[in-house]
């Protein structure tokens, strides 16, 4: 499945790297502290986190992550979403909490 | 053997606005080169936490990547202020990052444990009042 059309199915609003939208997920991690998201998160995964300052774009383009989940309304830095848009990584944006995003990835197959 | 290519980066302590910008290109010339995304990956992961390690600890330092036909090396060197005790900075979740630092969601005490898992030799030597240097090797 493609970000553009989890983020359809979620309700997630695309806040920044919108021309990688077409890029495939292939799986979900959950973590707001980023040497761990370092360790452990797989390629292709969308990370879903509470975490909006501009390093999580680093962490995301190094892991090759699909994309990045915003969770609990948490405002994204504007400098976050330049770089983002920059590194061609999407940003997508909810005011759900964590929990409630990884059913709806579930449900989805993800 | 020659050398093929060596990136050196100047990293700031505390300047998170770019802190990443030193992983993420030699990232961007590993995989211009053809490196084996494996062997990318770990690179990354292990220049990342060295390049996070030097602006959250250091005092200012600088990281040097040399690309052979063979390996990768990534040297990570500060100018302080050193680490009292070694082996306690190698234990996973150990670590002396302050609260404010915490809360961006470093600080977790995986970044050196994550350099030694992602190198195939890993050596770190440091001295309180001059400073640290860490060297990963990595086989392609």
């Amino acid at each position: 499945m493609t970000v553009k059309e989890m983020a359809g199915r979620l309700n997630l609003k695309p806040a920044a790297g919108l021309d990688a939208m077409e890029n495939e997920v292939a799986g979900a991690y959950v973590c707001d502290l980023l040497s761990w998201v370092m360790a452990h998160a797989g390629k292709g995964s969308a990370w879903v986190t509470i975490q909006a300052h501009v390093n999580i774009v680093a962490v995301a383009c190094l892991l090759d992550l699909a994309c990045i989940i915003v969770c609990e309304g948490v405002e994204v830095d504007a400098d976050t979403l330049e770089k983002a848009n920059d590194e061609g990584m999407p940003v997508l944006t909810t005011t759900k909490d964590a929990y409630s995003i990884c059913c709806g990835l579930k449900d989805l197959g993800i | 053997m020659g050398e093929m290519v060596k990136l050196e980066y100047r990293v700031s302590s505390e300047d998170f606005e770019r802190a990443g910008d030193a992983s993420s290109n030699t990232k961007k010339v590993l995989k211009k080169i053809g490196i084996p995304s494996d062997v990318i990956r770990r690179a990354a992961i292990v220049t990342y936490e060295a390049e996070m390690n030097l602006v959250i600890h250091s005092m200012g330092g600088e990281i040097v990547v040399e690309i052979f036909p063979d390996r990768i090396i990534v040297t990570a060197k500060d100018f302080g202020p050193g680490i009292p005790d070694v082996d306690k900075a190698m234990q996973e979740g150990y670590s002396t990052a302050p609260d404010r630092i915490r809360e961006m969601g470093f600080g977790a005490g995986m970044g050196l444990p994550n350099m030694k898992k992602c190198s195939d030799d890993f050596s770190i030597e440091s001295e309180v009042g001059v400073g640290t240097e860490v060297v990963m090797t990595l086989y392609i």
